[in-house]
C-alpha cells in the first residue's frame, strides 16, 4: 500500500531529485565546458554553468583533428568512434552468438562430461581480462594480430556471463515445448532457430545492451594490443588528451567526452525497453 | 492399418542393480480406430507408456507397432503419430495458424494445401476467428482446441492424449469430453488416451487399459470393467463412490473378500449397519455406515426416506451383483 501522504510524497520527490542531479550534474559540467573556449575554463573560477559560444569549435576540433588555439595538433576522434563502433558491436554480436550456442549445448543436449564443462565455463568468471593479461597478449602477437580489430576483438569475445545467464532462461522453457517441436519433426537447430531465438529475444536484447557497452570501456586491453593511432578507441583518445601536455585543452576533452558517451547512450536509449523486460520478464 | 501393439514392453529407470522398474513386460493390442483410455493413478506408469509409444522415451524391452510397422527407433515424427500435451505445448510466438501449420511446414508440404488442411481442422474445431492470435490471448479451452487442431492436421495414424483435460475447469471438461467424442466419431482415428479420471475413462473409452504400478490389471470395455472387474484394484478404483470390499462380511469365509457397489444395496432386511455420515449429492444421498469394524457406504434416491447419524439400519447387497476376490491376491474368483 503506497501511503498518499503529502509530505512524503514531497519527501520521495526531493530524494529523486537530488539523486538526478548528483548522477546528471557532472555532465551537464562536461557539456558546458566543452562549449566554452580553452582560456575561458582555464579562467573560471569557479566552473561556469552557462553555456558559452564555442560549440561548432570545439566539436568540429574534436571531430575531425587540427590545430587547437596553443598550437599543438590533435588527432582526430571520429575514426577512433568508428573503432569503437566497430569493436563493440562484433564485441557484442559474437559473444551473444557464442554464448547463446554453448547454453543452447549445456541445458538441451546430453554428452559425456557436461558437469564438469558446464563448472569449466563458470569458473572463466574468475579469468578477467586483466588476470590473463599476459598469456593472451603472447598468443594474439604469436598469430600477427596486434593492431588489428580482430586482435581487438577475440580475446574479450567468449562470456561466461552470457552462457550463464542464456542457461537460466532456457531452463525456464518447458520440457513440453521440446518435445512437441520434436513430434512436429523440428531437429535441434531447427527448434534452435524456429522457437528458442524468437523466445529469447528480450534476453538477447538486454544482454546485447550490457555487452556493447561492455566492449565501448574497454581500456586496458587496446592500450596494449594496439600501436597504431588509426586503431585507438575513443576512451584511449580521452586519455591520450589529457596526459602529458601541460597545457591540456580541456573544452577539446570535454567535447570528446560527450561524443564517447552519446553511442552507448543510444543503445541504451533504443534498447531500454526490451532491457527492463528481458531481465525481470517470465514469458511462457 | 493403424493398429497398436505392444509385446512386453518394459521400462527400468537406472542401470543395473540400483534400476527401477516402471513398466513390467506389457502386452496389450489396440485395434484399427479404437478409442483406448489408459486410466490409473498417480505414478503407476500411464505417461511414461504414452511416451514409450511416442518416442519421447526409450523402452528398455520389447516392441511397439504401429500399423505393423516396428517403431521403437524411430523418432515421433517418423511414426506418423500426433500428440495433444497436458500444457497444450503451443509455440507462445506464433499465431494459432502458426502453430498448426509447424509441423507441416517442416516436412515441406505446399504452402496451398498446408493452408487448406488448416482451414479444414479450423472449421472442425470452430477455431476459424481465432487463426491469427497467439496462444497468449486465447482462453484454456481455446488453447486445447488449437492444440488438438495441431494434431488433426498431421492426419496421422494414431492420436495420443496426456491427459488433456486436467488443466481445464468442470464445465469445460466435460463440454471439451464431448468434443473429443464427436472428433473420434467424424474422424474415426485409433487413440491413446491417459488420464487418472476414471469418469474421463468411463466415458470416453471403447476399451480401459487399467493400470496399476506398471501392470495391466484389466483391458476391456467399459462395461465389463465396471460390470465383471478383474480384481479389487479395478473394483476400487472405476467407480465413484468406490465399490465396498469387506473382509468380514457375515457368512464370507475369511480368505475371500466381498465386493457391493453402493448403488446395489438395498434398505430393508440384512445386515446391521450404523450410520455414521450423510451427503446429499443432489440426485442422491451416500450413507456412510459401518458393518461392524469395516466402513460400508450405501447410495439411495434423495426421495427416499433417509436415516439421521447415529441410526441403525439395515441394509441387504442384491444377489446377483455380488463379487468374490481372492482375499490374498485381490483376483476375482
Amino acid at each position: 500500500m503506497i501511503e498518499n501522504r503529502p509530505l512524503l510524497r514531497w519527501a520521495s520527490h526531493l530524494v529523486l531529485i537530488l539523486g538526478v542531479g548528483i548522477i546528471f550534474f557532472p555532465i551537464y559540467l562536461t557539456f558546458i565546458g566543452s562549449t566554452q573556449s580553452a582560456e575561458q575554463i582555464l579562467g573560471s573560477h569557479p566552473l561556469s554553468l552557462m553555456p558559452g559560444g564555442h560549440f561548432i569549435d570545439s566539436y568540429r576540433l574534436a571531430l575531425f583533428g587540427g590545430k587547437t588555439t596553443a598550437g599543438a595538433s590533435v588527432g582526430a576522434a571520429a575514426p577512433m568512434l568508428l573503432v569503437s563502433l566497430g569493436s563493440a558491436l562484433i564485441i557484442a554480436v559474437g559473444k551473444i552468438a557464442i554464448s547463446l550456442l554453448s547454453a543452447f549445448a549445456i541445458v538441451f543436449f546430453r554428452f559425456p562430461f557436461k558437469k564438469a564443462v558446464f563448472w569449466m565455463v563458470f569458473i572463466t568468471l574468475m579469468l578477467p581480462v586483466e588476470v590473463r593479461i599476459g598469456p593472451t597478449y603472447e598468443v594474439v602477437s604469436q598469430l600477427h594480430l596486434l593492431n588489428s580489430m580482430a586482435g581487438l576483438t577475440i580475446p574479450l569475445i567468449a562470456s561466461a556471463t552470457a552462457t550463464f545467464l542464456f542457461r537460466q532462461f532456457f531452463l525456464t522453457v518447458p520440457n513440453e515445448l521440446v518435445e512437441a517441436a520434436r513430434m512436429d519433426g523440428a531437429g535441434p537447430m531447427r527448434f534452435f532457430k524456429d522457437v528458442l531465438l524468437p523466445l529469447s529475444g528480450t534476453s538477447i536484447a538486454a544482454l546485447f545492451v550490457i555487452q556493447f557497452i561492455y566492449g565501448w570501456n574497454q581500456y586496458l586491453w587496446p592500450l596494449l594490443v594496439t600501436t597504431d593511432e588509426s586503431m585507438y578507441p575513443i576512451v584511449m583518445g580521452i586519455k591520450r588528451l589529457i596526459s602529458g601536455e601541460v597545457y591540456v585543452e580541456w573544452n577539446l576533452v570535454m567535447a570528446t567526452t560527450i561524443l564517447a558517451m552519446l553511442p552507448p547512450a543510444l543503445v541504451v536509449v533504443l534498447m531500454q525497453k526490451w532491457f527492463v523486460k528481458g531481465l525481470v520478464d517470465a514469458e511462457k | 492399418m493403424a493398429t497398436i501393439e505392444l509385446r512386453q514392453v518394459s521400462k527400468r529407470y537406472g542401470q543395473g542393480k540400483a534400476s527401477v522398474p516402471v513398466i513390467h513386460s506389457l502386452d496389450a493390442a489396440i485395434s484399427d480406430h479404437e478409442f483406448v483410455v489408459v486410466v490409473g493413478p498417480s505414478g503407476c506408469g500411464k505417461s511414461t507408456l504414452l511416451r514409450m509409444v511416442a518416442g519421447l522415451e526409450d523402452i528398455s524391452s520389447g516392441e511397439i507397432l504401429i500399423g505393423n510397422r516396428v517403431v521403437n527407433r524411430l523418432e515421433p515424427s517418423q511414426r506418423d503419430i500426433a500428440m495433444v500435451f497436458q500444457n497444450y505445448a503451443l509455440y507462445p510466438h506464433m499465431s494459432v495458424f502458426e502453430n498448426m501449420a509447424y509441423g507441416l511446414k517442416i516436412a515441406k508440404m505446399p504452402s496451398a494445401e498446408i493452408k487448406a488442411r488448416v482451414d479444414k481442422a479450423a472449421g472442425i474445431l470452430e477455431l476459424g476467428g481465432l487463426l491469427q492470435r497467439k496462444p497468449r490471448e486465447l482462453s484454456g479451452g481455446q488453447r486445447q482446441r488449437v492444440a488438438m487442431g495441431r494434431a488433426i492436421v498431421r492426419e496421422p495414424q494414431v492420436f495420443l492424449f496426456d491427459e488433456p483435460l486436467s488443466n481445464l475447469d468442470a464445465k469445460l471438461r466435460v463440454h471439451t469430453r464431448l468434443e473429443i467424442q464427436k472428433l473420434h466419431r467424424e474422424l474415426g482415428i485409433t487413440s491413446l488416451f491417459v488420464t487418472h479420471d476414471q469418469v474421463e475413462a468411463m466415458t470416453l473409452a471403447q476399451r480401459m487399459l487399467v493400470l496399476n504400478a506398471g501392470r495391466v490389471e484389466q483391458f476391456g470395455t467399459p462395461e465389463q470393467v465396471y460390470a465383471r472387474p478383474a480384481s479389487t484394484f479395478v473394483a476400487s478404483f472405476i467407480g465413484a463412490p468406490p465399490m465396498n470390499l469387506l473382509r468380514q462380511a457375515p457368512g464370507v469365509p475369511a480368505d475371500t473378500i466381498l465386493g457391493i457397489r453402493p448403488e446395489h444395496l438395498d434398505m430393508g432386511q440384512g445386515w446391521d449397519l450404523r450410520v455414521e455420515a450423510i451427503e446429499l449429492l443432489g440426485a442422491e444421498r451416500l450413507l456412510y455406515c459401518r458393518l461392524g469394524p469395516e466402513p460400508l457406504i450405501l447410495r439411495i434416491g434423495a426421495d427416499q426416506p433417509s436415516p439421521t447419524v447415529g441410526a441403525h439400519i439395515q441394509a441387504q447387497p442384491r444377489a446377483q451383483q455380488v463379487h468374490h476376490f481372492d482375499a490374498a491376491t485381490g483376483l476375482r474368483r
